[in-house]
């Protein structure tokens, strides 16, 4: 946990600009996407920090700009400490590159069609000045398990099976012998019985070479399964983050619940009737004009007041060393000494016991509790340390 | 021989989900085939140069059920829901086999020898279909209600306009979608809308089968789950009968009655989904199964499945899975497997050496 931080991101911040036509362009100001906003995080030698949300969260900018393959709009990346900048391909991204590698979500894509294995190998060592002869691309086909390495030197793209694809374009990561690996959804284009030969192909390199992996994905059971640490994002901004096991465990905000108890769980079965509720979960807001205060409160199901006006602060749940989440629910100050988490504590509880979803009778718990909370409010105060 | 195996074996099968709500048609109808598959091959290309891509299929759909069909890509499982709904392009050709469609009145027909014409008044109206990527599949430049009433029209062109208009409505409200979305353009609803669109449009004519293939793929764990959950209050409304087509397992075991699994263009397993989820047969299923890392309960380390799925132009000899199997034995690399009932559990029925018919 303690281990050193490699890439550090603060309060990461992009907006894209829309291109405005016809009578928009006469409209007061410039719009923007407000695609990331506000974003920390740090990765850390030997773990693998897992960003999971929805398509169109922002979570694969977040990828790019630490890539610095976009300029930031706002905010600060730190690399072993020093905060970077950089513009442009020239010798200053190439020093970066060195030290952060990206493996991008499509490996039919990101492989040239025209050359072979052996190419895009060469190329991406003598790029970093670690070529050193035959010897140091069996090395690189080696980590990656293709062996032996003449089997697949001389190949090109279109003769290897998409899991054989991704491999090589790990190797080609693993070049630049970097820090920090950036795997943006690096298998959800994959066969599924071979995606699990991927993830702990990473796994084991993250172990062996010890490197900082942020693994970008909207699946969060392969985030449990993969990530130290899980860091949960909606519409451009995260909203919790901890330890992979208590987030996808005890989930607190009711965005990474309603993720939680979204993914299929084929355990469902065994745990009576499959709910079908009518409950309308809602769509994610337009990026262009996000929200006010907290960008979930529109499908939240214990939306507030505050919720509207303010943007949450990072707070600490407590139930795990270094569980925060940004939601009111669990901020002193927006619902008075120690209500909200009490309430959430009782609908975490009863999550626990339930696998089902049970989102109606969940609010309804935390009310009743909320409201016997809100009863004892002061006798709570006064044992509050 | 085993088609006859499989045949008894389907029927006599309770592919009742019993953790799953049903309504009491769809439990008297259990066991009454809507649409058979009989061993059906499809080949891609001809001559010495096909590729067979679907081998000798056997598939029962009965009344009320969701079929779960599931397997990697390029196992087959697509190219077996378009040949049997002849909507294969070129090079694909339908080499064999017969496809049943039972109506509810009447003598089975076989699809694949249909006229044109009865093949146009056919589709849509008895069998549908929400194709993979539907989200694409909308017309751009057609207001929604435009395609909506334009599959009306050309069923039922004796209907009153403003009565198309209403179905239209009706049925946008049947998947949760408001009347004034109308006249919205593909482009400015969202992709679950867009998906939701799709599925309302394959039930417009309230058909008997409805084929959904990879659905909910491009869409969000939260938007499946509402889709999903949609389509199964659907169908309990409507009782139409589903094949669902995806890669997906741990989602079929949630959603499907009965679930059949693909392997290198043949069926490899099939059994009642919670009995394939609890106790499955075949190698390959129970390396799917082991493929999903679980959201709960004790975290395993998974290994998936060692090497890649096979190449159709060069097929393994015997078991197509034989290469990949952790429990490959001499017998697997003689001939392939015939699909039979094993003789430890006849209520479903599995291809593998290691689980010979009774």
């Amino acid at each position: 946990m303690t281990s050193e931080v490699v890439l550090e991101a603060e309060a990461l911040t992009k907006h894209f600009p829309v291109r405005a036509r016809g009578r928009a362009a006469l409209s007061r100001g410039p719009k923007v996407v407000h695609a990331v906003d506000d974003v920390s995080l740090s990765l850390r030698r030997g773990r693998v920090t897992a960003l999971v949300g929805e398509s169109g969260s922002g979570k694969s900018t977040v990828a790019r700009l630490l890539a610095q393959l976009y300029p930031r709009t706002g905010g600060d990346i730190r690399i072993g400490g020093v905060s970077t900048a950089v513009k442009g391909g020239g010798r200053h991204f190439k020093a970066y590159a060195r030290r952060v590698q990206m493996i991008f979500q499509d490996p039919f894509a990101s492989l040239n069609p025209v050359h072979t294995v052996r190419h895009h190998l060469t190329r991406a060592l003598k790029i970093h000045g670690r070529y050193t002869g035959e010897e140091s691309l069996d090395e690189l086909l080696g980590r990656v398990q293709l062996t032996p390495a003449s089997l697949y030197l001389e190949k090109y793209p279109h003769e290897l099976s998409g899991g054989q694809r991704q491999r090589v374009s790990i190797a080609r990561a693993l070049a630049a012998d970097p820090e920090a690996l950036l795997a943006d959804e690096p298998v959800s284009m994959l066969d599924v019985s071979i995606r699990l030969g991927v993830l702990n192909l990473l796994r084991d390199l993250k172990e062996r070479l010890d490197l900082a992996v942020l693994y970008i994905t909207h699946d969060i059971a392969s985030a449990r399964y993969f990530a130290d640490e899980t860091l949960v994002m909606y519409a451009g901004r995260m909203v919790e983050g901890g330890d992979s096991e208590t987030v996808t465990q005890r989930p607190a905000h009711p965005y990474t619940h309603l993720l939680v108890h979204s993914a299929p769980d084929p355990e469902r079965v065994r745990g009576g009737p499959a709910p079908y509720d009518d409950e309308d979960t809602g769509e994610p807001p337009s990026l262009i004009d996000p929200p006010s205060g907290c960008r979930f409160h529109p499908r939240c199901p214990k939306a507030m007041d505050v919720c509207r006006a303010r943007v949450p602060e990072r707070t600490l749940v407590g139930d795990a060393p270094d569980h925060w989440v940004a939601c009111w629910l669990f901020d002193d100050e927006g619902k008075g000494e120690g209500k909200g988490t009490d309430a959430e504590a009782a609908d975490i509880e009863t999550t626990d016991i339930e696998t089902t979803d049970i989102e109606i009778s969940d609010v309804e718990a935390a009310d009743v509790e909320a409201a016997a909370a809100e009863a004892q409010a002061p006798e709570l105060e006064g044992a509050a340390p | 021989m085993s088609s006859e195996n499989v045949m008894s074996a389907q029927k006599s099968a309770s592919p009742q989900n019993p953790a799953s709500p049903k309504s009491p048609e769809s439990t008297t109808g259990q066991g009454h085939p809507v649409l058979e598959i009989r061993g059906l091959s499809v080949d891609y290309g001809v001559g010495p140069q096909a590729v067979r891509a679907v081998n000798d299929v056997h598939l029962t759909l009965n009344r009320g059920e969701v079929l779960g069909l599931a397997g990697e890509s390029g196992s087959g499982k697509s190219t077996l829901a378009y040949g049997a709904t002849r909507l294969l392009p070129p090079p694909g050709v339908v080499t064999g086999g017969s496809v049943l469609y039972h109506p509810d009145d009447g003598d089975p027909v076989d699809l694949l020898r249909m006229t044109p014409g009865e093949l146009r008044a056919f589709r849509w109206s008895q069998l549908s279909i929400v194709f993979q990527g539907a989200m694409n599949s909308l017309n751009p430049v057609a207001t929604v209600a435009a395609q909506l009433t334009d599959v009306i029209a050309e069923h039922r062109p004796k209907t009153a306009k403003a009565d198309r208009m209403a179905r239209a409505a009706e049925l946008l409200a049947l998947v949760g979608i408001a009347r004034d979305r109308l006249d919205s353009y593909p482009h400015q609803l969202s992709g679950g809308m867009r998906q939701r669109v799709m599925i309302a449009m394959a039930l417009a004519l309230e058909p008997r089968v409805v084929i959904m293939d990879e659905p909910t793929t491009a869409l969000d764990v939260v938007m499946q789950r509402q889709i999903m959950r949609q389509l199964a209050k659907l169908k309990e409304q409507l009782g139409f009968s589903v094949i669902f087509i995806t890669h997906d397992l741990s989602l079929l075991v949630e959603f499907s009655d009965r679930i059949a699994i693909m392997y290198g263009g043949r069926i490899v397993e099939q059994a009642p989904a919670v009995e394939l989820y609890d106790n499955s047969l075949h190698p390959y299923s129970d390396g799917l199964l082991h493929s999903f890392p679980a959201l709960r309960g004790p975290r395993r380390e998974l290994t998936g499945i060692p090497g890649s799925p096979p190449d159709l132009r060069d097929m393994p000899a015997g078991c197509a899975f034989q290469p990949r199997c952790p429990k490959a034995f001499d017998p697997c690399g003689g001939s392939p497997p015939p699909l039979v009932r094993p003789a430890s559990d006849p209520g479903r029925s599995v291809a593998c050496y290691l689980h010979p018919s009774a």
